[in-house]
């Protein structure tokens, strides 16, 4: 048994140092090489720039909506919402009271928004990562009348945005990104001087 | 439920099916140490490995050689992370300034990536820098999977030869498992997740002016490079704090499709592998039945459960199920089936938060890992679990008709059965035990995040996924302290290695023996017969040792969940 000790060190030891620069090193190298020369703008985040070229986000993430000029977005858990520098669900159980709470406040605040009829349950809900980018179509929609009344849109307008951006895939669930749509929002609105 | 979400489950069976056969060929390859065709290109870095670290790739270890070689190299990659993450703050590839680790934090995530676990006690966006991703932790990633699969390979050689001493060689197999087999498939896959939207940079974080106006940072990072092997490898430990949730990591439905596909692809082939190294690939498709029929059971149970939702939530007028803890872009059926992907595979990553499922939807998880994970399970670790319960499953059979056990050609006696007893009773004592312990300390009991049953079950959940090496949790547990980082580092060990030396001591023990012919005595270890004797010890196993313990925690919060009480 000593022996299988001893003789399997040198092994050990050197395999350990040749992957480590294998795997460890080269490989995410070379892979952000290949990356940043086929996929630029993905392997860097999928940045959203306006006309400066100021970064206003990331196609991929999802940034906070709260004010009543936009579509606005889930709550969310991660830091004090939507923070990027720590992801997180809310881990709260299904006999929480904390989770009720909030979930009823939440219904309460659409309620006075003038939602009418059964919630989205996305629309109440913390997502996994707190960086989730997108919505239901049916929390979107949920909210076109409040946002076609203070942007003085036509409410089929607004709602033809959603529809319009909605992406659907038999491996997921239909949904909106946010922030493409608030874009489109604004467009919409630019286009008709308001 | 819907009908798109059940279409989405067949389908991903049926393709996974269909790629069964093509992995268990390759696989097959690399345990009998063919040539494949990337030996043009890699055949020579293989020599080289060989030539540098004085392996003589032909030369057969006994199982007690290929213990000691396999526990040395894990100690030593243990070593090596520890002391990455120590020494952090003084090493480069640190764009965000972020400090060494404190030591129990080390040690826990240390042993959580050597022993295939990847249980997270920490944010991996405010507490590790690039360097510490790709050289302490995507290191382990492929050669803890790599290890897994060596050893699948050696029980398999075990039932396989016929009075033989040695069962491979532990260096080589390693070395072409991680060579021709997970880099490749890895760059393919790192690519395919760049182009979707996975970030692949060594630049740190990306100030943002929002459209609202506020200020929020993006944090970038050699990200997809760590995610494909952390999906091939059932690893599942992410680059980032919500892991396969966060959209940097799994930004659309399809990569989503594809991380599940990647979890169980190597598990499927490998129960292939072992029908044909035993002579009847029929012997394969048996196991992978009986891994199926309590996958598809538990999918079901976990999909019907999050789909109705939670009543308390309901009655407030909400609709669309429980999205608590879920992203949109995947939706109620794609989070349900990557729970049970995870679980049933060690791979312990996810795209929702267990913590915030229905409390049934949430024990299913949880009692896939208790059962061993052997449904599919992890990369090589679900193969070789799920055939020390084979063992148990005919001696059972064997008792029944007072016949001596054979299984696939080999007389099953009773120190085999005795050491398999022994790798599958580590499981529950590392977990009741450490699970009562948390429940009465103060140190223990002031970790859980909810009140009430689910605060059990947060600490229950935690042992289980660290005993059976998975990695998910129930996260609202707050387990970055010193008590719950050095007890579940314990499990963590405990789970795998005492489960491995037992295992190799059987490989050892029936390589020696003669080969049985298949008699009109011998019980058919192919048909239905066998999978629903498979099924059943898996679950009356499982069932008796863990259900006084899912009594006191999921089951207890769902009767509380359906009377409308609150914690």
């Amino acid at each position: 048994m000593g022996k299988d000790f001893t003789s399997a060190l040198r092994p050990a030891i050197v395999l350990t140092i040749l992957f480590a620069a294998l795997l460890g090193i080269a490989y995410p190298l070379a892979m952000t090489g290949i990356g940043q020369a086929i996929f630029p703008a993905q392997a860097n985040g999928s940045l959203v720039r306006d006309a400066d070229g100021q970064v206003i986000g990331s196609t991929v993430v999802g940034q906070a909506f709260t004010g009543d000029r936009y579509f606005q977005t889930r709550p969310s858990a991660a830091g004090d919402g939507y923070n990027g520098l720590s992801s997180s669900g809310s881990n709260l159980g299904p006999t929480s009271r904390d989770l009720v709470d909030r979930v009823r406040g939440d219904i309460d605040a659409r309620r006075a928004q003038g939602v009418t009829g059964a919630i989205p349950a996305d629309l109440v809900t913390a997502s996994g990562s707190g960086l989730d980018p997108d919505l239901s179509p049916a929390a979107a929609l949920a909210q076109a009348t409040r946002i076609a009344a203070v942007r003085g849109l036509p409410v089929g307008e607004v709602r033809a945005l959603v529809t319009a951006l909605t992406e659907t895939s038999v491996l997921g669930d239909p949904h909106v990104n946010v922030l493409a749509l608030n874009r489109a929002l604004d467009a919409a609105a630019a286009a008709r001087g308001r | 439920m819907t009908f798109q979400g059940w279409f989405l489950i067949l389908l991903f069976v049926g393709i996974l099916l269909a790629l069964t056969k093509p992995m268990g060929l390759w696989l097959h390859a690399l345990l009998d140490g063919r040539r494949t065709p990337l030996h043009v290109v890699l055949g020579p870095v293989e020599r080289g490995f060989y030539k540098a670290a004085g392996i003589d790739p032909t030369a057969e270890q006994g199982w007690r050689r290929y213990a000691v070689s396999m526990l040395i190299f894990n100690t030593v990659l243990l070593g090596l992370t520890y002391a990455v993450l120590r020494l952090q703050g003084v090493l480069p590839g640190n764009p965000q300034g972020l400090p060494g680790l404190s030591p129990d934090l080390a040690f826990n995530t240390a042993v959580s990536f050597t022993t295939n676990t990847n249980w997270q006690s920490y944010g991996g966006e405010s507490t590790m820098s690039n360097l510490s991703q790709m050289l302490g932790l995507t290191i382990h990633n492929f050669l803890s999977a790599a290890t897994g699969i060596a050893l699948a390979f050696a029980l398999f050689r075990g039932f396989a030869r016929r009075e033989a001493a040695a069962i491979g060689n532990f260096w080589a197999d390693v070395t072409r498992v991680t060579l021709y087999l997970l880099l490749p498939l890895c760059i393919v896959y790192a690519l395919f997740l760049i182009g979707s939207g996975v970030p692949q940079t060594l630049a740190g974080a990306v100030d943002v002016q929002t459209l609202e106006g506020a200020r929020q940072t993006i944090l970038l990072g050699p990200v997809a490079s760590q995610e494909a092997i952390k999906m091939l490898g059932t690893n599942g430990g992410g680059f980032f704090n919500a892991n396969s949730a966060h959209p940097f990591e799994n930004p659309t439905a399809l990569t989503n499709f594809v991380q599940m596909l990647s979890i169980f692809l190597i598990g499927f082939g490998l129960t292939w592998t072992f029908g044909k190294a035993v002579g009847n690939p029929r012997q394969g498709w048996a196991i992978l039945a009986a891994m199926l029929v309590l996958f598809l059971a538990g999918v079901a149970i976990t999909y019907s459960q999050e789909a109705a939702g939670n009543p308390i939530l309901n009655q407030l007028g909400i609709t669309g199920g429980n999205m608590e803890g879920k992203e949109v872009r995947f939706g109620i059926a794609a989070s349900a089936l990557f729970s049970i992907v995870t679980t049933a595979a060690s791979c312990g990553a996810v795209n929702s938060m267990h913590d915030s499922f229905t409390a049934l939807g949430g024990m299913i998880p949880l009692f896939n890992i208790q059962l061993g994970e052997v449904v599919v399970g992890g990369v090589g670790a679900g193969i070789y679990g799920f055939l020390l319960f084979a063992i148990l499953a005919v001696f059972v059979a064997g008792l029944m008709v007072g016949r001596t056990p054979e299984y696939v050609g080999k007389k099953i006696e009773s120190r085999e059965v005795k050491l398999a007893v022994l790798a599958i009773a580590v499981l529950p004592l590392a977990i009741l035990g450490m699970t009562a312990l948390s429940s009465v300390l103060e140190a223990g009991l002031a970790g859980p995040l909810n009140a009430g049953p689910h605060g059990f079950s947060e600490i229950l959940y935690a042992y289980t996924s660290a005993a059976g090496n998975n990695g998910s949790a129930f996260a609202g547990l707050t387990a970055n302290t010193p008590f719950y980082n050095g007890l579940l580092g314990v499990a963590m060990w405990l789970g795998r290695f005492f489960v491995i030396v037992p295992m190799l001591a059987i490989a050892g023990s029936l390589a020696a023996k003669k080969y049985v012919p298949e008699g009109p005595g011998s019980f058919p270890t192919t048909g239905g017969l066998w999978v629903g004797l498979l099924v059943g010890i898996i679950l009356v196993l499982g069932g008796l040792t863990f259900l006084p313990s899912l009594a006191l925690g999921p089951i207890a919060d769902h009767l509380s969940m359906i009377r409308g009480q609150l914690f």
